[in-house]
């Protein structure tokens, strides 16, 4: 009974989807909304239903077989990770309905049935347990979002959106030679081809060094141009700022998880031994995008393209975290994806509705709105200071573990006898520098919600509120959008406990993965199971 | 040699209903005429039914090549009649319809379009049935020589007439190169079979005459694939011929030059690498050399492009460099299985291209402009969902497939060539043909966009309207269907194809006609 849930909550947004493209066009967003929120529903059920007590286990399992010469099945299976960011998926899924509700008028039913689509990709991602499924959805995001920025977006929509798709295009396709390469040398291990994450996760360790290291070069090519990692991130700041809003939700919201998600899951997963070898490296590119984006935000006047630039900033953290492989590290890590999920999401809502009104997002044109416009400005503060870590907020946790994470990620440290210390190549330098990105971060969000919310009330020339057919301030259909996230930023930032709690199984086992010694097995196709170390299932 | 009748009967069937075909097509009686397009469809499906029933050659070094790739060719061959059917003589047709003149057995060219079509199809399967150099070399010249005229006189311009003498030509270098280079396998190798070859081989290893020999029928086969350095033609000729005779020229000669050059693989072996499973250096490595030029010549030649056509026609070329990887990677070492087997991956693709391919040009054939020449320019194709839905998602369709987009029936065949270029250990030609599938993925983005994005031209632009056949939508239709229907039924694809690539393992029998010879 509880297998269907996971197939019922990825193709009820299709069949939605299906129905919105042949509505007619006034009905579509409705639709769209009731689709969005019916969807939810079997999410919900996954939450409730969830087995917290075994929540590295990858539960709600179902699976049918596709192409079993290429080893492929639609297998499926959540934990408690994979079951978080479903969550945070289906919760942004209305929210950008409600979003775009009067933004898009022209061509509705086209942008809310690809709306849908994406939903159903990107649940896919996070539930898939065949590679090649993965791999499927992982790619099919792109045409969804490639239509939402190149139909819908503002002036630059056509370089925008091609720069996007091949972009990740490309990197995708060099990130599914190592994966197929992974599948490649575990059946040889197996004698059969398989295309199962967990039992390739535990033949993966078997690679020699030099083998695992090209394996990670190859999945970073994917992975890391989703984060996207310094100095893969050019095509982000024009995607956003060329997006629609929902669009800009979703990709900040969701899609750049799944780049994170990608080195968690499989990164992490398979070749964990690289990873920690090749950390240092990474860690420092991590550390020039927190560093070299946030000095960039410092200068920007356009609202969204700081915020865009931001998300490069923020998310070199939640890299940061991965690479430590502790648990703090990793614990941060996750909630980092589903709070930057929470509160950039939000703030390019926020954005939107500025925009919807003024139709400017420069910080020269628009200024001092908190006098005009006071529910709009409680937000706007309310979600930057989430942004910026405040105490008692959502990015505070998350941002403070990953840093803690890096911290005590060194061997050395461990040699010295320092309590708390993990094995790892990261260590306090480390964590300092990124340490000055959050105050690199406090310092270009606050000058621009001192410009914009703060000070002499400034507007564009000519403009009149009547015009917009909108409220001066927000309605109350842009408040329904806003509130769930900002009661999510508030209960992660307050109760952090349970959700860490949640994820700390899965995360532990993925630590436990670098302790893993690789064992010296020749390659062989007879009795190559006993060689396994069963038991030793990573993410 | 009569015992091989045996294997014979779907061609057979083809050329009974070619020389029906040529006589009906001289009838004076409109009716008559018009059964020339449903004999042609009738000798196929009994084509395609005997292959699924045809035995594989035990003795043949790849085994069950003949079914498959028979009834693959009746398939495609069916959707490409559809599309072919109304080619040449609607005009002619029209004016006896009006009075204008009175019908000329010497003026109709219907009969000879249908019999060359059928004639190349046999052609085409003759040389899946090919047992040595000299009836390979014959199969190839019977699925070449009718495509030359068909192309001359696809369409009554000039540009036709200048397309088919610039293919006629460099045809026949192509096959000059693979005759001279047969001639030096023979001298190689004293025999003409493949068996025979194969067994000399086996027992002499490799001399530089042979060698040399493969090499330069290799060049010369690759004319037909449409392979660098044998590629410039394709653009001109495609562009210049009417779209569904191009849809014909980038399936037919391409599966035979494939078909060609698995034969001739098969011949020497993919036992020289250190693992025993590459081709020979040199063969290897002119395979490899060409692939990776091809994709990359034929992916960036393509981006500048205005003319759909044209678009296509480096399109063709490229796909044929992505093939080109699984026939380096070879045969692998599991007999059966799909997954390593590179020559199953080719013959797969062969299938998914054969559709998706089909389908972008049927759109085409399926439009024209108000002034009667043919639809080709990106404008023309604007906003087609919007104007002709069924045609416009047809194309989107088949571009997101020909780019590889998961999950649909493109991605499938480019997974399958990462499999096993992957398993015999070929990385590098695996990054370039990930770094090419991007490229690609610029120029299939147009034909997305265009059609589907972008607004209906504006009224100063001459806007497309249906052709009067009303077969060539389906055509459209049937393509754009497959590529995502039979992603869902993709399992007895692979099995058959799987099988299909194998080879005969090296204790074969060689073959009884050896004695005779």
């Amino acid at each position: 009974m509880n297998s269907v849930l996971i197939p019922v909550s990825l193709a009820l947004p299709v069949v939605f989807a299906l129905l919105v493209a042949f509505m007619p066009a006034e009905r579509a967003r409705g639709t769209a909304l009731v689709g969005m929120l019916l969807s939810a529903v079997p999410v919900l059920g996954l939450l409730f239903l969830f087995d917290y007590s075994r929540a590295a286990e990858f539960q709600f399992a179902a699976s049918v077989e596709w192409a079993p010469q290429l080893g492929l099945s639609l297998s499926v299976g959540i934990d408690s990770v994979a079951l978080l960011l479903i969550a945070l998926t289906a919760l942004l899924g209305p929210v950008c309905v409600l979003g775009s509700w009067t933004a898009i008028t022209d061509r509705p039913r086209l942008f809310y049935s690809w709306l849908l689509v994406m939903q159903t990709a990107m649940i896919g991602v996070f539930a898939a347990r065949d590679l090649v499924f993965f791999y499927m959805c992982f790619e099919f995001t792109l045409l969804p979002m490639f239509v939402l920025i190149g139909v819908f977006g503002s002036t630059n929509r056509k370089i925008a959106s091609i720069k996007f798709f091949l972009y990740t295009f490309t990197g995708s396709l060099i990130a599914l030679a190592g994966l197929v390469y992974v599948a490649w040398s575990a059946s040889g291990h197996y004698g059969r081809w398989t295309l199962d994450i967990g039992e390739l996760a535990a033949a993966a360790r078997l690679m020699s060094p030099t083998e695992q290291g090209l394996v990670l070069a190859a999945m970073l090519a994917g992975f890391a141009v989703k984060v996207p990692l310094f100095p893969l991130h050019t095509w982000l700041p024009l995607a956003h700022t060329e997006a629609p809003t929902a669009g800009s939700v979703i990709l900040a919201g969701v899609l750049l998880k799944l780049g994170t998600y990608g080195i968690y899951r499989f990164v992490l997963g398979f070749v964990p031994m690289a990873m920690v070898e090749h950390a240092p490296f990474l860690a420092v590119l991590a550390i020039i995008g927190i560093i070299y984006a946030g000095l960039i935000c410092w200068v920007q006047t356009d609202v969204k393209k700081l915020v865009a630039y931001s998300s490069v900033s923020h998310l070199g953290f939640c890299v940061l975290g991965l690479l430590a492989v502790n648990t703090t590290g990793l614990s941060g890590s996750v909630m980092y994806m589903l709070s930057h999920g929470l509160s950039t999401g939000a703030l390019f809502l926020m954005i939107g509705f500025m925009y919807e009104r003024y139709h400017t997002r420069d910080m020269g044109q628009v200024q001092g709105l908190a006098s005009k416009m006071p529910v709009w400005s409680s937000f706007m503060v309310f979600f930057v200071l989430a942004s910026v870590g405040l105490p008692g907020l959502n990015g505070f946790v998350s941002e403070f573990l990953c840093l803690i994470g890096a911290f005590q990620s060194s061997s050395e440290l461990v040699a010295a006898g320092h309590p708390g210390a993990t094995a790892g190549a990261l260590g306090p330098w480390y964590a300092a520098v990124a340490g000055v990105g959050m105050v690199v971060a406090a310092m270009y969000l606050l000058i621009m919600v001192g410009k914009v919310v703060w000070g002499e009330l400034v507007e564009p020339a000519g403009h009149d509120d009547a015009h917009t057919g909108l409220p001066v301030d927000l309605s109350a259909r842009e408040i329904a959008a806003l509130l769930p996230l900002a009661a999510g930023c508030l209960i992660f930032g307050l109760f952090p406990q349970p959700l860490l709690g949640a994820i700390e199984a899965p995360v532990n086992v993925a630590v436990r993965s670098i302790e893993f010694e690789p064992v010296d097995v020749p390659h062989t196709t007879e009795h190559a199971e006993a060689d396994l170390q069963v038991g030793e299932v990573a993410p | 040699m009569i015992e091989r009748l045996t294997y014979l009967w779907p061609e057979l069937s083809l050329f009974v209903a070619t020389c029906v075909v040529m006589v009906l097509g001289l009838s004076p009686s409109k009716e008559t005429r018009r059964l020339c397009a449903w004999v042609s469809a009738v000798a196929l499906l009994v084509a395609g039914g005997l292959a699924i029933n045809a035995p594989g050659d035990p003795s043949a070094l790849l085994p069950n090549l003949m079914p498959f790739t028979k009834l693959l060719v009746a398939m495609v061959g069916l959707v490409l009649l559809m599309l072919l059917a109304g080619t040449v003589d609607r005009e002619y047709e029209a004016d006896i319809l009006a009075g204008r003149t009175t019908f000329n057995a010497l003026r109709s060219n219907r009969a000879e379009f249908y019999s060359f079509f059928l004639f190349s199809l046999t052609g085409l399967m003759l040389c899946t049935s090919a047992e040595s150099l000299i009836w390979l070399f014959l199969a190839l010249e019977l699925t070449s020589l009718p495509t030359y005229i068909m192309v001359t006189i696809s369409t009554r311009g000039t540009r036709s007439q200048e397309a088919g003498v610039k293919y006629f030509f460099l045809g026949a270098l192509g096959a000059a190169f693979f005759l001279y280079g047969f001639a030096l396998i023979y001298g190689g190798t004293g025999a003409t079979h493949f068996s025979d070859i194969a067994a000399s081989v086996r027992a002499n290893g490799m001399n530089p005459i042979l060698t040399l020999g493969m090499l330069i029928s290799l060049i010369g086969v690759f004319f037909k694939i449409a392979a660098v350095p044998m590629h410039f033609y394709t653009p001109d000729v495609y562009q210049g011929a009417a779209s569904s005779v191009s849809a014909f020229l980038a399936f037919v000669p391409k599966t035979a030059g494939f078909v060609a050059i698995m034969t001739l693989c098969a011949a020497i072996g993919w036992e020289y690498g250190p693992h025993g499973e590459n081709l020979p250096e040199a063969v290897r490595l002119l395979l490899w050399i060409t692939a990776a030029l091809t994709m990359t010549v034929g992916n960036t030649l393509a981006l500048r492009q205005r003319s759909v056509k044209r678009i296509l026609a480096y399109s063709s070329i490229a796909h044929s460099g992505y093939m080109l990887v699984g026939v380096i990677a070879g045969p692998g070492d599991t007999p059966g299985a799909f997954s390593t087997n590179g020559l199953a991956a080719v013959l797969f693709y062969l299938l998914c291209y054969g559709f998706m391919n089909v389908g972008a040009f049927a759109v085409l054939a399926a439009l024209r402009r108000p002034d009667g020449s043919e639809a080709d320019d990106l404008d023309d194709i604007r906003g087609l969902c919007q104007t002709h839905p069924v045609l416009g998602w047809s194309m989107v369709l088949c571009a997101l497939s020909l780019l590889g987009m998961p999950p649909l029936l493109g991605f499938m065949g480019k997974l399958g060539l990462f499999y096993t270029a992957v398993n015999a250990g070929e990385i590098a030609i695996i990054i370039v043909l990930g770094v090419n599938s991007a490229i690609a993925a610029c120029y299939y983005l147009r034909l997305v966009v265009t059609p589907y994005l972008e607004r209906p031209a504006e009224a100063d632009v001459l806007a497309v309207e249906p052709a009067r056949v009303v077969s060539r939508p389906v055509a459209a239709v049937i393509s754009a269907a497959s590529v995502v229907v039979l992603v869902f039924a993709i399992q007895p694809l692979l099995s058959a194809s799987g099988e299909a690539g194998a080879v005969a393992p090296p204790s074969a029998a060689p073959s009884a006609d050896a004695a005779v010879d």
